[in-house]
């Protein structure tokens, strides 16, 4: 088990409000994180804090990186972060129409990442969005299409694929099940669950789902009012919840 | 003449302009900002052109202006009378004797020295424009060199129709450096970028000018399996016999009778005067 990222004390505020405050935990390779909470509880600004999309208050998040090991992702340069996010993260948005480009095929969407990196073979970049496809049951025949034409199942799922095609270590996911209907939400969450396993993926997954923090991920975390009140196994914490807040959380499952 | 400033622009506009110039031509295909002026000339008409030419000109030279490579078309005819009446220059039609020549669409077809200049018009200075709409985003991605979402561009390009299509405002990288959008020339004059001449992009609207120095390294950009094709009518020029001008469609009636003839004028004008004749068929008749 390689550390694959430790956050230490992150805080957020919003003015006299707070976001999120002193967040503390590390994250192994291979391991999905939960982040559990009601709404309003400083779980996505979190999320946005690890992924560098806002500016944090105080804290470390220190990242393995390929060259230079363990690296505080607050206060790297930002070419070095925006490379960072175009390689070994991913970040995986509620509405898929936020991590797609529209206007684009599914094709250059999936090869997007590719070409950053570097990649300027026509006939390979498209093979590699093919296969990729295909790793999300989606039609090789819709390679073309654009994603307004895609259901939004597809479309979440084609966002999956084109974060993860260059083979990122780490991925960020906000509610990824989020506005999909219970069986399409089944589909996808088995085709997260095989993906994470077969490519060694970390990941935080952000949702207010337990059910899906119950099949996705190792560990848990339970926030309330920007405050970590519960952390552990999966399974320790939905089946013995010590804290009140996740007692509460845990018994308003339908 | 004694009713306008030499070029029309004021001493202290012309200053910021050539600053902007210099700076451009330091740093080939970075978009440099600059304070453009109210022309008496509507946005889209070469306002950035007229700018910098005005910008560049001295009292002894002599200018040549072309549109969509005729020197006869009323933009061009206009902006040449302008700077006739406010500066109080010489004009040409003729390549060779031009030393300063603003241009929209092509690069004349005549290679041109290093004691020339070649002032582009330039619409949408930004070729990145149309894939990502935030200029704080394309500039952070022109400054740390992302330039992945180009290729995709030209990705989309063959995804749909086989070929990359982008035929116009074809993007190339200066210096293995910047990326730019070279004004909408069609990219059968990509190649000629590589010239003697200096060449300065002028955008009004958009408030921005770049530059290439002389013999700066401009590349298309491609893929490896799908090289830079500047591609052309495949014709010879119905008027001169040209064979490796590029060329221009004519509608002669409306039976789809059809002539394919030089676009860049004074070119095809010399070359008729040295003899030269092309068979002035219809090339290919509907039937």
């Amino acid at each position: 088990m390689t550390l694959l990222l430790s956050v230490q004390g992150l805080t957020k505020r919003y003015g006299a409000r707070i976001g999120c405050t002193n967040v503390s935990f590390d994250l192994y390779r291979g391991e999905v994180m939960g982040v559990v909470g009601e709404s309003g509880s400083g779980k996505s600004t979190l999320l946005n804090c690890l992924a560098g999309y806002l500016s944090t208050d105080g804290g470390t998040v220190l990242f393995d990186t390929r060259a230079e090991g363990l690296k505080d992702m607050l206060t790297m340069s930002e070419p070095e972060r925006r490379q960072l996010a175009r390689t070994d993260c991913a970040f995986v948005h509620q509405h898929a129409r936020d991590g797609l480009r529209m206007g684009v095929s599914a094709g250059g969407n999936v090869g997007e990442r590719l070409m950053a990196g570097g990649a300027r073979h026509y006939g390979q970049i498209r093979a590699s969005a093919i296969d990729w496809l295909g790793r999300v049951e989606i039609d090789e025949n819709r390679v073309n299409d654009r994603p307004t034409t895609y259901s939004g199942g597809m479309q979440q799922r084609l966002q999956i694929a084109r974060n993860l095609v260059n083979g990122p270590r780490l991925i960020f996911m906000d509610e990824p099940t989020g506005g999909l209907d219970v069986s399409v939400q089944a589909r996808l969450l088995d085709l997260l669950r095989k993906l994470v396993r077969d490519l060694h993926l970390s990941a935080v997954v952000v949702t207010h789902d337990l059910s899906v923090i119950r099949l996705l991920s190792d560990r848990l975390m339970v926030m309330k009012s920007g405050e970590v009140v519960e952390a552990g196994l999966t399974d320790q914490v939905l089946d013995d919840p010590q804290h009140p807040h996740t007692q509460l959380l845990v018994s308003s499952v339908l | 003449m004694s009713d306008y400033n030499f070029a029309y622009l004021d001493e202290q506009t012309k200053r910021m302009i050539r600053r902007a110039i210099l700076k451009g031509l330091a740093i080939p295909g970075y978009q440099v900002p600059f304070a453009s002026r109210e022309m008496p000339m509507p946005y889209g008409w070469g306002t950035g052109g007229v700018q910098v030419s005005a910008a560049i000109l001295t009292p002894d030279d002599c200018m040549k202006v072309i549109d969509q490579g005729a020197d006869d078309t009323t933009n061009a005819v206009s902006i040449r009378k302008f700077f006739e009446r406010t500066a109080g220059i010489e004009t040409t039609t003729r390549t060779s004797e031009a030393d300063v020549i603003q241009t929209r669409h092509r690069i004349p077809e005549e290679p041109l020295t290093e004691d020339q200049i070649l002032v582009y018009q330039v619409p949408i200075p930004e070729p990145l424009r149309f894939l990502e709409p935030r200029e704080t985003e394309t500039r952070k991605m022109h400054a740390l060199e992302e330039y992945g979402l180009m290729h995709v561009k030209l990705f989309e390009d063959i995804a749909r129709h086989g070929a990359i299509t982008t035929s116009y405002a074809y993007p190339v990288r200066a210096e293995g450096r910047y990326v730019m959008d070279p004004s909408p020339i069609p990219k059968f004059d990509n190649p000629k970028l590589s010239m003697a001449a200096i060449q300065i992009f002028g955008a009004g609207r958009e408030q921005r000018i770049y530059a290439l120095p002389p013999h700066c390294e401009v590349v298309s950009l491609d893929f490896e399996d799908h090289p830079f094709d500047p591609s052309k009518a495949p014709h010879p020029c119905g008027l001169c016999g040209a064979e490796t001008s590029y060329l221009d469609e004519v509608i002669i009636d409306d039976v789809g009778g059809r002539l394919f003839v030089c676009s860049d004028t004074d070119y095809c004008e010399t070359r008729r005067a040295e003899g030269h004749r092309g068979d002035d068929q219809v090339s290919e008749t509907a039937a």
